[in-house]
């Protein structure tokens, strides 16, 4: 019997509330226990994708370069909300190489894709 | 030699920027390792991971890397066992100076 499946979407920016660290970590944990999760952003939560983020000012680290090491976990695709880049005025040389931009359908076909949900 | 104060109470280094190779070598001294060019390389190496990404790598991640940077002959857990015994993510990290990784076994 396979593992279950378990799609993390992260919904928030990345500072001013934990929720986007907290959905890191857990996607980190259940990484580095073998089972690395499926990341989907949507809403405010493509914003933690954003290159530059300088986070020292405020005492943390900076998300964006902790989403870097994602590959080394064996997490290679991070799938994005299309329709809140656009709303943000984003474009995928914002992005870390493995974002995938996903329309409604994509998500709603990722939502019902997964054995579990883990929503922060 | 810093005092004892400098490290929390599992051993690590309080302030990151109090790191310099004689602590590497006081940290490595008390958990009864004496540092090679081997440990240096991969000390360096986890010094490099936390300047790139921030955080402290996990095992996997850790011997990934390894690969990625030192080659595949190093890039293994029985590797980096031999240099770190125990648990190399979590040794390597105290000695390099860097926080406690966060999903350490």
């Amino acid at each position: 019997m396979s593992a279950p499946s378990v799609l993390l979407v992260t919904r928030h920016a990345p500072y001013g509330a934990s929720l986007a660290r907290s959905a890191l970590d857990a996607a980190l944990a259940a990484a580095a226990f073998d089972r690395p999760p499926t990341l989907l952003f949507l809403g405010d939560g493509v914003l933690q994708l954003l290159p530059g983020q300088d986070a020292s000012g405020i005492g943390t680290r900076s998300h964006r370069r902790v989403l870097d090491s994602l590959p080394l976990y064996g997490i290679d695709t991070l799938y994005v909300d299309s329709q809140a880049l656009a709303g943000h005025d984003l474009t995928a040389a914002d992005l870390p190489p493995g974002a995938r931009p996903v329309d409604d359908a994509a998500i709603r076909a990722l939502l019902a894709g997964h054995d579990h949900i883990l929503g922060f | 030699m810093l005092p004892d104060s400098a490290f929390d109470k599992e051993g690590f280094l309080r302030e990151l920027d109090d790191w310099s190779p004689a602590v590497a070598e006081q940290l490595a001294a008390a958990e009864g390792i004496a540092l090679g060019a081997a440990h240096w390389e991969v000390i360096e190496l986890l010094r490099d991971y936390y300047r790139q990404f921030e955080s402290s790598p996990a095992m996997r991640p850790l011997v990934k890397y390894c690969a990625l940077k030192l080659g595949p002959d190093k890039g293994k857990s029985i590797y980096l066992m031999s240099l770190f015994p125990g648990s190399p993510a979590k040794l390597g990290s105290k000695i390099a100076g860097l926080p406690k990784p966060d999903n350490c076994l």
